[in-house]
């Protein structure tokens, strides 16, 4: 199987700083990846440079096989999609609105809309439970709302890799709980690579595939959550004594500080 | 017309698809109305009156085919083609330059204080008009093209500079705009009050026209400004979609697959060339830009696609308006419109901010 999303020992970061040094990943179709590690480890710049607009310094990123760096915006998104936190939307625009541009790199210079893509706004907030939002201002909706919303415009990009980069950040559990399993359910059912950022351990544990554990600017472990998050691991790199037992209906790991 | 208002009915779900028909079609036969309704007037209204339905008749009585009874006298011809007509046609489309790159620069610079005054590419645009101005009044054809070419040149250095004074990391904050359009626009009106001192004889006709008042007269001014109008406001009719992405962002545009750079180009050229041919030929004029767009957008919603023709064609509507106003209020003495503008605007934008924090329509 080719992975989607591919970091080629890559060495990520901004002018000439590097915050990642030669990172290796891969990603397959279906497959959630977890990243984790402290704050400021560089989880966030991991997503910018597999999103291409960080290039980066060193190395290369593949998306099926071609080099990201040689992709035009468009071509680009119409491989992959982000999903950023929902904050700042412009809040008048409606649902409906927003979905629909993702649509954006399958569309030139002047053209509208056709009624394909109106067909696949459809498809994506049904598959995201928005339907009966769309006419609602993304202003008035809910964190949870917003969120899902924003997963239908990047599947609007009919990706075949997604990015979300701490999309539960403002949500209470409820909505937490939704979005992620929404996540985990279109990787299996669409075929699409995931990559999710996210600093709560347990919520990671339980919905991703594997984990790639940063640390000091490295991939310091990549594999099963329960191999990964263990208490010697993340006790060394949080730096705090850590508690591992088992989550008693999922059966994740659930981890204690 | 509550009930389309997308701000006021933003709690609850507009109704399927006679909403949908109705917000489509309704703001574009007010708007076109209220522009051939002010157009009529502001041809009908002057020192000699000339009634509606005889203006009707003149137009009328010009096509080949037409039988109408000539009842109005001879002078009526002339003052309506020589000195009306093409004095609408300025004022009309002057206001659709400022209230579409009003429109343009505020999705631009996502800030909704954005508009040509606010930040400096009027003056920017008024002095490099000046100074060409200086060197020869525009009373040959080639003065008078030239002209927005040199004022759109002094409209791009300038946006060029108050963006980069403005610009904190990714973002322009309000704030830093107003201070860098308010720096950039102090110097550039300071050196232009230096030109026209130092060229004493045209000094008059150049501070009416610095006001918004028309120093030329007659159909060239209008001939000239309509090749660059044209191609400005045709592009920036046409990035309506480009300009809705980029309210997301920069990043978030660029990741859904936006060639930011590229648009943000030719949007600042199109909008750039737009207001510096709007400032050639009849002056600073504040506020339109300012406040058109916002009424636009609080009556039919944030969609740049219809907000950008939207405010092109209200903001006709609205210089009309000033125009006549200007004409009328002190009669027979006729005030500069951008006095009228800044009276009704400045009062007019206070009362918008005030809206603005209770409902956030931005």
């Amino acid at each position: 199987m080719i992975a989607r999303l591919r970091f080629d020992n890559t060495t990520i970061g901004y002018g000439q700083k590097p915050v990642l040094h030669s990172i290796s990943l891969a990603v397959l179709p279906g497959e959630v990846l977890g990243i984790v590690g402290p704050n400021g480890v560089g989880k966030s710049t991991l997503i910018k440079a597999a999103s291409g607009i960080l290039p980066p310094l060193e190395g290369r990123i593949f998306i099926n096989n071609n080099d990201l760096s040689r992709l035009s915006p468009s071509e680009r998104a119409r491989n992959l999609a982000v999903v950023p936190q929902a904050r700042q939307l412009p809040e008048a625009f409606t649902a409906r609105d927003v979905v629909l541009m993702g649509r954006t790199p399958y569309l030139g210079w002047l053209a509208g809309e056709s009624e394909v893509d109106h067909r696949i706004a459809d498809e994506v907030m049904s598959k995201t439970a928005t339907a009966h939002l769309a006419d609602r201002q993304v202003g008035q909706l809910s964190g949870g709302e917003q969120q899902r919303v924003l997963i239908a415009r990047a599947l609007a990009q009919t990706p075949s890799v997604l990015l979300l980069d701490e999309p539960t950040a403002h949500l209470d559990l409820k909505h937490q709980d939704e979005v992620l399993k929404l996540v985990r359910e279109l990787a299996l059912k669409e075929d699409i690579a995931v990559v999710i950022t996210l600093h709560d351990l347990n919520l990671v544990a339980r919905f991703s595939d594997r984990v790639a554990l940063l640390s000091n600017g490295r991939v310091r472990d990549v594999g099963d959550p329960a191999q990964v998050l263990t208490p010697d691991e993340l006790g060394e790199v949080y730096g705090v004594e850590i508690h591992v037992s088992s989550h008693p209906t999922h059966g994740s790991p659930l981890v204690l500080s | 017309m509550e009930k389309e208002n997308p701000l006021i009915s933003a709690g609850g779900h507009p109704g399927q698809l006679q909403g949908v028909r109705s917000r489509f079609l309704t703001p574009w036969i007010w708007a076109g109305a209220g522009l051939i309704i002010m157009a009529v007037l502001s041809a009908a209204i002057g020192p000699v009156a000339i009634p509606p339905n005889v203006i009707f008749k003149i137009l009328l009585s010009r096509l080949p085919f037409a039988a109408i009874e000539i009842d109005w006298p001879s002078t009526f011809n002339t003052i309506l083609y020589q000195i009306r007509l093409p004095h609408t046609a300025l004022i009309a489309l002057t206001g659709m330059a400022l209230g579409a790159s009003g429109a343009a620069y505020q999705g631009l610079f996502r800030n909704p204080l954005a508009d040509p005054y606010i930040i400096g590419v009027a003056s920017g645009a008024g002095l490099a008009a000046v100074l060409t101005m200086s060197i020869r009044w525009p009373s040959t054809t080639l003065g008078l093209i030239t002209i927005p070419a040199a004022a759109f040149t002094g409209a791009l250095i300038t946006v060029g500079i108050v963006y980069m004074l403005a610009r904190v990391g990714r973002t322009t904050p309000i704030t830093t705009l107003i201070l860098a359009g308010v720096a950039v626009s102090t110097f550039t009106s300071a050196l232009t009050s230096l030109i026209m001192l130092l060229s004493t004889d045209e000094l008059y006709r150049a501070i009416a026209w610095l006001l918004g008042g028309s120093a030329l007269g007659g159909w060239p001014p209008v001939l000239a400004a309509l090749p660059y109008l044209f191609v400005g406001l045709a592009v920036l009719i046409f990035l309506g979609r480009p300009l809705n992405v980029l309210q997301f962002g920069d990043e978030q545009a660029l990741q859904l697959g936006l060639n930011v750079e590229r648009y943000k180009l030719v949007i600042v050229a199109a909008s750039s060339l737009v207001a510096a041919t709007a400032v050639s030929f009849s002056g600073i004029i504040g506020f339109i830009g300012l406040v058109v767009p916002h009424l636009v957008r609080l009556l039919w919603g944030p969609d740049y696609r219809r907000l950008i023709p939207l405010a092109t064609i209200v903001g006709g509507v609205v210089l009309l308006a000033s125009d006549i106003v200007a004409r009328t209020i002190l009669a027979p003495r006729e005030l500069p419109v951008g006095i009228v503008t800044a009276v009704i605007g400045a009062p007019f934008f206070m009362w918008l901010l005030r809206r603005a924090k209770q409902v956030r329509f931005w």
